[in-house]
């Protein structure tokens, strides 16, 4: 038990972060039916929201301190944020610490502003083109977006620590009645787990209990017969694609404290997300995070050494073997719709 | 367009060529006009930099362009000199190597094996790239030492830490300054014996390919030797970026040190993560926890942060060594390009002021004739202390630097101290160990 | 000529010719002259153009023709790859074996992957294939199958390499780099006309008429009924099965033989330089292809050479502009013109060429539909001028 409750804690949290992609994917894939190899560039650029804030609140200006010297033997120069210069450093110095969670607002018109230019000025073009075409589209635009995050931050990983507070972690098993240090997990991993679920859960109400959401589920489901009742479908997948976006942004600006942000790592998501949103299947946003946890934690799962140790390195194909089986034992995934992307 | 009209032109042109081929003079096979493959022939020399410029160790692939580009500028005589004031061979003179101007011209590895041969290629048959430098992975050093090989230049290592790329590897036209996860076992045994005491238990943590492994192999041994245990080897895949599932167990094994033999992103998320779950705050055993990095380098410690501070590891150089080679490599690389230089461009530089003092002392750029300069070539002042190249396996033996993360660092190049500096004579071992066997080294190979 | 209509005998004829004069067109700037940088005459970016055409060409009979979009090509080239070389360690260095059983491998291994995956369609599809390839990757790159049965099988992410001490049964006196029957492929001939040089390679001629062979292949099967039948499952398969017809075999069959000329691709670029590595198997280079067909024109004959031949030259050459070189070519401007022009540039050369590819893509793909076979009919039609009423508006790629 011991070994397995751990397990299964990372792979809620592994499947937190699979499931919030999948979601915003399976908004824009699943429904709008645009293959968008773009959405990896999304999740990347909400975690360099975090980067950008914590680089806007750290602005800071140089003093020469010519008691201490640089490695050229010149007076060491001394940065001090204007934050701390203005609300002095208990004040500033808290804000500059919560970085992270202000990113989560910050990020909102971003992210925003990002899914209408796209979706207006790019794929709304593409609805109609065949998905080779978008494929190619959106992936010139996540390596253009991918190499602007090269040119402006570098190309090494970004530590974009958590606030103080929710640094260390968190002893379950002495809780539970475990010895000690058994069951220990990071707080800021809880609080990921906890906000994707806000989201997610978020996300499902507001497609189900408005009437913007009743809507574009319709259109969903027929985009033609919605648009004979005359209702302008398209201004609400505008909207749903924002939304999407936000969304992807989200499990960026949150990811950021917990794996250092570096300007590949939409790509390093990129091909994982399409697994999973393919193995919950087509059109479903149920399957698409069901497929996000259970793959999680499969992933964790294998990577424990008495299971490497019945095939060594299963964890490196695990997922791909499970998407295989599934794909093979239920024809739609796990919850997919008849005819969705099946041509 | 008609396919009578174009068979006829296609048969005028290559009539036209075998005409040329019969009347000029000038048409020559590559293998019968000159000595050796790329001889140059004019007054200048190519020199090709094959490094990553895209991917994941890009950052360190720009420093290391950064260092050779003033190589090239110190061989050409301009800029301060650098450490060829220091460097103990004084057959460099500042007008070029040979009295020919140097040039250079650059490749994107990707760190990747193809991608890397490709440029590698192209430098070699497309702009004559007499010599190849460069590179940061192992994996990558070891095809493109093998292409050199096969198409006869020689190939001067960047960074590459395996054992294999000196040992089962090896190539008669490689060489390799950068040290090895033999020597960085070996220098960091003692030091953490000394920190953290003979009884210890060690979790080893391996990035699942051959670097990975011969590293962990290297330091699981050399620990051993000074009483830990190893109590588990778990391999992890290249492309993880999540190292939890690999963290948790840790603390339930028993252990009391975790060894992260990772490099570049995945050091850097492995330790984040080892430190985000609070390992270095647990007592276990009755000991404080400790986190090991065997292969520390300047850019993966900024991109870990505060995460380093504390945790041991190897490095071949870094700037704050006090020698008189260093601080003249440090003075001129931090003028130019207002930072200090990390290992992976110290290590550039060294390999290209190397290989054109081979060539002058030879008299010639004949890799047979540079390979013998620089085999069992003893030198100075390249800020590693007494240095030999052994003919054995072109292999550079040197200080070895033990290094720790600084609790309160000044700025973000000062996130690592030196602890001590190990050494030569504690990290030697015979050319046929047993970590380094099943090579060959072969004869050299001049190409043409 | 040769069981071709007019229009296809000059479409091969074209290619033959460019195939056989590329080392002339590719060298087209004078070898001291500025533009020489941008020469691609050289051998290994040559054989290059050749090999990835190759699979270009396999991966548009069952991407073009049927529409099933496999995201896993890559592994049939790795696994073809990983063939040769084992003939290279096993055997000696002459390529026919090499080639030979690179192409049967990948085309066993593709007979077992299509068969499984050619149970789903359309992003299902897809999908399966690139779990397949993933896994393949993750196997080649730690060994995993070398480790299961105590072997070395791909010698991990080194690469499979041919040693000293390898057995190479037939090698005898034999030379000891790739051959076909004594004709290395490493030998050149080498032409200086004035201040010209051009390069002829054995090793690229090779790949270029295996290139034209393919290329002559893949006419007959898009003109054969074979692949009309094809083309039929791709616009309508529910029609075709209601029909009592069982589009799989011949689905299948078209899987299995693009994965046979990515085996071919495999086996040749081991053939012209004897190492497999891992990385050839992973999903960008799937994607590769896919954007090679795609950028050239799905469905036409010559777009995925063309494809093929647009990115490996941005990859090799404008990856190689450095800000050294920008500074060389802005110099004429003042200072900090210059200074401007060689930052802007750098943007998109040197570690930035992956922003020109990316900008390529785009415009491609948003101005020329039909990708840049497209753009060559826009261009020709905008030359011939007579015609230019039908072909202007009937913008339908060439076949």
């Amino acid at each position: 038990m011991d070994v397995i409750l751990p397990q299964i804690l990372n792979g809620l949290d592994k499947g937190s972060a699979y499931a919030l992609i999948a979601l915003g994917l399976t908004l824009i894939f699943g429904t709008l039916g645009v293959v968008n190899f773009a959405h990896g560039a999304l999740f990347m650029i909400g975690a360099f929201c975090s980067v950008s804030l914590s680089r806007i609140l750290n602005l800071s200006y140089v003093t020469e301190d010519p008691t201490q010297t640089d490695f050229l033997g010149k007076p060491l120069k001394v940065e001090t944020p204007y934050l701390e210069a203005w609300f002095g450093p208990e004040f500033g110095g808290a804000l500059i610490d919560w970085s992270v969670p202000l990113a989560i607002l910050f990020s909102i018109p971003i992210m925003i502003l990002v899914g209408l230019v796209m979706e207006r000025g790019l794929i709304k073009h593409f609805y109609k083109r065949p998905h080779a075409d978008q494929i190619l589209v959106t992936f010139g635009l996540a390596i253009i977006l991918q190499e602007l995050v090269r040119g402006i931050y570098g190309a090494n990983p970004i530590q974009t620590p958590a606030p103080d507070m929710f640094r260390g972690s968190i002893d379950f098993g002495a809780m539970l009645g475990f010895d000690p240090n058994v069951i220990i997990y990071p707080y800021w991993r809880m609080i990921y787990f906890f906000f994707s679920a806000v989201v997610i859960g978020g996300v499902f109400a507001f497609l189900q209990f408005t009437t913007f959401g009743m809507v574009v589920r319709a259109g969903m489901a027929d985009r033609e017969t919605v648009g004979l009742l005359g209702i302008n479908i398209d201004r609400r997948f505008t909207i749903m694609f924002a939304i999407a976006a936000v969304v992807a942004g989200w499990a960026g600006v949150m990811y950021a404290p917990i794996n250092a942000p570096n300007y590949h790592m939409g790509m390093d998501f990129l091909v994982l997300s399409f697994v999973v949103v393919v193995v919950g299947g087509m059109g479903s946003l149920p399957g698409a995070v069901a497929a996000g946890f259970l793959l999680g934690i499969l992933e964790s799962f294998a990577s424990m050494t008495a299971v490497k140790e019945i095939l060594d390195g299963i964890d490196q194909i695990i997922i791909y073997l499970v998407a295989i089986i599934i794909l093979l034992t239920r024809p739609r995934g796990l919850m997919g719709k008849k005819g969705v992307m099946e041509d | 367009m008609t396919k009578s009209n174009l068979t006829r032109r296609g048969v005028l042109k290559s009539g036209a060529v075998a005409g040329a081929g019969v009347a000029l003079p000038t048409i020559f096979t590559a293998s019968s006009a000159a000595a050796y493959t790329n001889e140059p022939t004019g007054g200048t020399v190519t020199l090709g930099f094959n490094v990553p410029q895209t991917g994941p160790y890009a950052e360190e692939g720009l420093d290391e362009l950064r260092a050779q580009e003033l190589a090239v500028e110190h061989l050409n005589g301009m800029g301060d000199g650098g450490m060829m004031n220091t460097f103990s061979s004084k057959a460099l003179k500042g007008n070029g190597i040979l009295g020919k101007k140097v040039e250079f011209v650059t490749g994107d590895t990707q760190t990747k094996s193809d991608a890397a041969r490709a440029s590698a290629k192209s430098m070699i048959e497309k702009d004559g790239a007499i010599m190849i430098n460069g590179g940061s992975s192992s994996g990558v050093a070891i095809a493109v030492q093998g292409l050199c090989q096969d198409a006869g230049v020689i190939f001067m290592a960047g960074l590459t830490h395996s054992n294999d790329t000196t040992g089962k590897d090896k190539k008669a036209n490689g060489f390799r300054h950068f040290f090895n996860g033999y020597m960085s076992g070996a220098a960091l045994a003692p030091v953490l014996a000394k920190e953290y005491g003979t009884d210890r238990r060690a979790y080893h943590l391996t990035a699942d390919y051959t670097w990975g492994w011969t590293q962990q192999e290297s330091v699981a041994a050399a620990t051993e030797a000074m009483g830990w245990e190893t109590v588990n080897n778990v391999l992890t895949p290249l492309a993880a970026t999540d190292f939890s599932s690999y963290i948790t167990p840790v603390l339930n094994s028993g252990a009391d040190v975790l060894v992260l033999n990772h490099y570049g992103g995945n050091m850097v998320n492995s330790l984040t993560n080892a430190v985000q779950f609070g390992l270095r705050d647990k007592m276990v055993n009755g000991k404080q926890f400790e986190i090991v990095v065997p292969l520390y380098s300047e850019l993966m410690a900024e991109g870990a942060g505060a995460n380093v501070q504390g945790v041991i590891g190897s490095m071949n150089w870094n700037w704050q060594l006090t020698d008189e080679g260093t601080k003249a490599f440090v003075k001129s690389f931090g003028e130019k390009y207002g930072r200090p230089p990390s290992g992976s461009a110290h290590t550039c530089y060294v390999q290209t002021l190397l290989y054109a003092d081979a060539c002058e002392r030879a008299g010639t750029f004949n890799p047979c004739g540079v390979a013998e300069a620089l085999e069992g070539f003893e030198f100075d002042g390249m800020g590693n202390g007494p240095t030999l190249y052994r003919a054995d396996d072109h292999q550079c033996f040197k200080d070895v630097l033990v290094m720790k993360g600084k609790d309160n660092p000044a700025n973000k190049f000062d996130l690592l101290e030196i602890v001590e500096v190990t050494p030569r004579a504690q990290v030697e071992y015979a050319p046929d160990h047993p970590m380094f066997a099943g090579g060959d080294l072969g004869k050299c190979n001049p190409g043409a | 000529m040769l069981g071709l209509n007019k229009k296809d005998t000059s479409l091969l004829m074209f290619v033959v010719a460019l195939s056989l004069f590329a080392p002339i067109i590719l060298n087209i700037f004078p070898k001291d002259s500025g533009f020489a940088f941008f020469n691609g005459g050289y051998p290994d970016l040559m054989q290059r153009f050749a090999i990835f055409g190759i699979f270009a060409i396999g991966f548009n009979i069952l991407f073009g023709l049927t529409g099933y979009l496999s995201f896993g090509h890559a592994a049939f080239l790795g696994v073809g790859s990983y063939a040769a070389v084992w003939m290279f360690k096993l055997l000696n260095y002459n390529i026919l074996p090499a080639l030979i059983l690179s192409v049967v491998v990948a085309g066993l291994v593709s007979v077992v992957i299509g068969w499984i995956s050619l149970r789903r369609s359309g992003i299902y599809f897809s999908i399966l294939t690139l779990a397949f390839a993933q896994m393949m990757y993750a196997i080649a790159y730690s060994d995993l199958f070398g480790r299961w049965m105590g072997i070395t099988l791909t010698n991990g992410e080194t690469g499979l390499q041919i040693y000293n001490n390898d057995p190479q049964i037939l090698l005898g006196n034999g030379p000891t780099s790739p051959h076909l029957f004594g004709l290395e492929m490493g030998a050149r001939k080498v032409l200086s006309i004035g201040p010209w040089e051009f390069v002829f390679p054995v090793g690229y001629y090779l790949c270029a008429i295996l290139l034209i062979l393919s290329f002559y292949l893949s006419i007959r099967i898009f003109r054969s009924p074979f692949g009309l039948m094809l083309r039929a499952i791709k616009s309508n398969q529910t029609r075709m099965s209601y029909t009592g017809l069982n589009s799989k075999p011949y689905t299948l069959a078209a899987f299995v033989i693009s994965g046979m000329y990515a085996g071919l691709a495999g086996g040749l670029l081991a053939a012209m330089d004897p190492l497999a590595g891992a990385e050839r198997m992973y999903w960008t280079e799937s994607g590769a292809v896919v954007i090679m067909t795609i950028l050239g024109g799905v469905g036409t004959l010559i777009g995925p050479i063309l494809g093929a031949g647009t990115i490996k030259y941005m990859e090799n050459i404008i990856s190689k502009m450095n800000e050294k070189l920008l500074h060389d070519w802005f110099s004429f401007l003042p200072e900090s013109l210059e200074y401007a022009m060689v930052w802007l540039a750098s943007w998109f050369t040197g570690e930035g060429w992956h922003m020109t590819q990316g900008v390529l893509f785009m415009l491609v793909i948003i101005f020329l539909p039909g990708g840049l076979v497209q753009g060559g009919q826009k261009l020709a039609s905008r030359f011939r001028r007579n015609k230019a009423d039908d072909t202007a508006t009937n913008a339908t790629p060439a076949e």
